[in-house]
């Protein structure tokens, strides 16, 4: 067995469960009634969801303390499947509504989990903003480079010159770098790391969901049906390798200044995490608010 | 804890509202109303003529244990409101005509999935950018049925700022009471009036909440519907595993897109409305006992048909004023119970809206005529009663 293999087995133990036999240890953190999911072989946002529930676990945070805020596509089913309060809510709009729930319980650990399209085309005002408040979410985008549940039309994270339903001679416009935007907008926290970077995936949720402040994790995930099988990437295994090819680990840099992450067709890819920092939040500096409204010395 | 860490729904309530005489702006006093309902959550995005609304909440709230959020547009607003309520709190946002189009995705979430909320929409003439600074209640089709899909809304027009006090703790109450969005059809003019305004001792009103969960997590279905067809709510945080979604749902709130599941879902939402009239309905009534015609109007334009009526009763005319307070669902019942009335005029300020629904109630036994104008200007009593003094046929 590998290092990592003998890790993951010591992971399963240490949730109660005995690595290839009996139930499953997330049985009792799923809606397993549901299951199977509705995701593709292949796809990459089973992974992305047994990391960030892996991760509350790590983090010891109460199970009725999760709530997960999903919108509209392939990624944001994962409220039909984790067992924590969730809200399905309109395409773009996941922020904003999870901005309330955090505002009006502020002990509940709350994580907004979107897909690429539904955070940063629709809703990418809504991210901007957030980061720019320091509002206290984490919010996890899965990256599949186009909307995979409406059947792989181009997005704002299509790299250029890329094929999708909607982009049959190669995509004209160039893909947000979603690192650098999150970072330029004040967030505290930029990782990025694919599918493949599965325990780093669980450290960084297990980190990070104890954290306050506006927290941005991209996972970049195969989506062999739509994306992979038009670029001609292949399989979702065969999209796996493509990262293990061209993944380049960056991580924990010094300075705020966010490597160039951007992604291109073929080119490498920077993961890591990028940014690191301390700051005030809007619960923080509301809280001052408070105090000068209600005439106490804050 | 810093005090802004605390959770709205059980932080102390610091402030009484503040009981008095006061002089206010229908905006003011509407959000003064708020205060008294013990709102905790607001998020709005300025636009005239619904600003001070938003301005004095900002103030109000941090002083009451509440939380104000000046989001980055209406449709933010909408969204956060309904975040802020599925966790416990009261909210509520205001705008007018070009911000409350913003919120109809999200304000049909609010209906679908069935969360307590009220909506305040200061009307202004339109469409698009319109008459901002002018007076209009061209948005009272859209308060039925804006939001895409089948569902039944219900929304208050007051006529005065005392009024816009009073109807908006009110519609807190209806929103929580039947687990639903609930709309404040204000127009700009009584938004901009001031007025006296007297608010009551705290408790002289009373307040409701949402019908609230019985039965142990494990029994606990998110949408199953009590007798009178609302479903008790579960908050984030209680341990409910509570599944709120706006595709199509079961009562489980797992996402089941089925013919049989819609049949059972989307009329529920309809007659959840429909079935408990008594708790929101509201009718004012002048000089209706012999009027064999009757103005129907609302908002500012109530007030200026009341004085048409005293004109007309001055001519010895037999008229009446039917004012629905709740305009949506209309009152059609209590409209119909006048059924010695032979002509019905309605005064709005748009090119015909509410007339339409009048029409279906009435139309088999009265004749029901439209005064209206495009927006801008409040209708004069005289412009009301030179219609209620039409020849018979003459008017559309």
């Amino acid at each position: 067995m590998t290092a990592d293999g003998e890790a993951a087995a010591a992971d399963v133990r240490a949730l109660g469960g005995a690595a290839g036999a009996g139930p499953h240890p997330y049985d009792h953190l799923l809606r397993s009634e549901r299951l199977p999911t509705i995701w593709c072989p292949g796809c990459g946002i089973g992974t992305a969801v047994g990391a960030l529930i892996y991760g509350f676990e790590q983090a010891a945070i109460p199970k009725e303390k999760r709530v997960i805020v999903g919108g509209i596509g392939c990624s944001s089913r994962i409220v039909f499947y984790a067992k924590t309060d969730a809200y399905h809510t309109t395409h773009g709009r996941t922020i904003p509504y999870a901005t309330g729930v955090k505002l009006a319980n502020p002990s509940l650990a709350v994580v907004v989990f979107a897909g690429d399209g539904d955070l940063f085309a629709i809703g990418g005002n809504h991210f901007i903003h957030a980061a720019r408040r320091n509002m206290d979410l984490l919010v996890v985008c899965i990256n599949n480079f186009n909307y995979g549940m409406t059947g792989g039309q181009g997005g704002p994270t299509t790299p250029a010159g890329a094929l999708s339903t909607t982009t049959p001679y190669g995509n004209a416009e160039f893909p947000f770098n979603l690192p650098e935007l999150a970072a330029a907008a004040g967030a505290t926290y930029v990782a990025r790391w694919t599918t493949l970077d599965v325990r780093r995936l669980r450290r960084t949720f297990a980190e990070v969901l104890v954290r306050h402040g506006f927290r941005f994790v991209e996972v970049l995930a195969p989506c062999p049906v739509s994306f992979g099988k038009t670029n001609k990437i292949g399989s979702g295994v065969e999209e796996m390798e493509y990262y293990r090819s061209l993944e380049v680990l960056k991580s924990r840099v010094e300075s705020t200044e966010v490597p160039k992450t951007n992604i291109e067709l073929g080119k490498p890819i920077i993961v890591g995490t990028f940014v690191d920092r301390e700051g005030e939040t809007f619960r923080d500096r509301y809280a001052r608010v408070v105090a000068k409204a209600r005439g106490e010395s804050s | 804890m810093t005090t802004a860490a605390q959770n709205l729904v059980l932080a102390p309530v610091w402030d009484r509202p503040k009981t008095g005489t006061h002089f206010l702006s229908g905006d003011h006093a509407c959000a003064e109303g708020a205060v008294y309902a013990v709102c905790r959550f607001f998020a709005g995005y300025p636009i005239t003529p619904a600003t001070e609304i938003a301005e004095l909440l900002s103030e109000r709230l941090p002083e009451i244990g509440g939380q104000y959020i000046q989001m980055e547009d209406e449709i933010a607003s909408m969204a956060a409101i309904l975040g802020a309520s599925v966790a416990g709190a009261k909210s509520m946002t205001a705008t007018s005509g070009p911000g409350f189009s913003l919120m109809m995705e999200n304000l049909g979430l609010g209906y679908m999935t069935e969360v307590p909320t009220v909506v305040v929409d200061v009307q202004r003439g339109g469409p698009s950018t319109g008459l901002p600074t002018s007076v209009g209640q061209q948005d009272m089709m859209q308060a039925r049925f804006g939001p895409h899909g089948d569902f039944t809304s219900i929304a208050f027009s007051p006529q005065s700022p005392q009024e816009a006090f009073a109807l908006t703790v009110h519609a807190f109450n209806v929103a929580e009471r039947l687990r639903t969005p609930v709309l404040l059809m204000m127009d700009e003019v009584v938004g901009h009036m001031h007025e006296r305004v007297v608010i009551p001792p705290p408790g002289e009103i009373p307040l409701v909440g949402r019908p609230r969960p019985t039965v142990p997590p494990k029994e606990y279905r998110t949408y199953r519907p009590g007798p009178d067809l609302v479903p008790p709510m579960a908050l984030a945080g209680e341990g409910y595993d509570v599944l709120f979604t706006g595709l199509t749902h079961d009562e489980t709130g797992q996402a089941v897109t089925t013919y049989e599941a819609q049949k059972a879902l989307v009329p529920r939402l309809r007659e959840k409305i429909l079935k408990n009239r008594e708790v929101y309905e509201r009718v004012g009534l002048y000089k209706t006992d012999d009027a064999t015609t009757l103005v129907v109007a609302y908002g500012i334009t109530a007030r200026s048909a009341r004085r048409a009526v005293d004109l007309g009763r001055e001519k010895g005319l037999r008229l009446g004023l039917f004012r629905p307070i709740s305009v949506w669902p209309f009152p059609a019942e209590k409209l119909r119970s006048f059924r010695n009335v032979s002509r019905i005029v309605v005064a709005e300020i748009n090119l015909g809206q509410i007339v339409l629904e009048v029409r279906r109630i009435a139309g088999p036994y009265a004749e029901v005529i439209h005064v209206g104008n495009p927006g801008g200007e409040v209708l004069s009593p005289e412009t009301i009663l030179e219609a209620c003094l039409s020849p018979p046929g003459a008017r559309p």
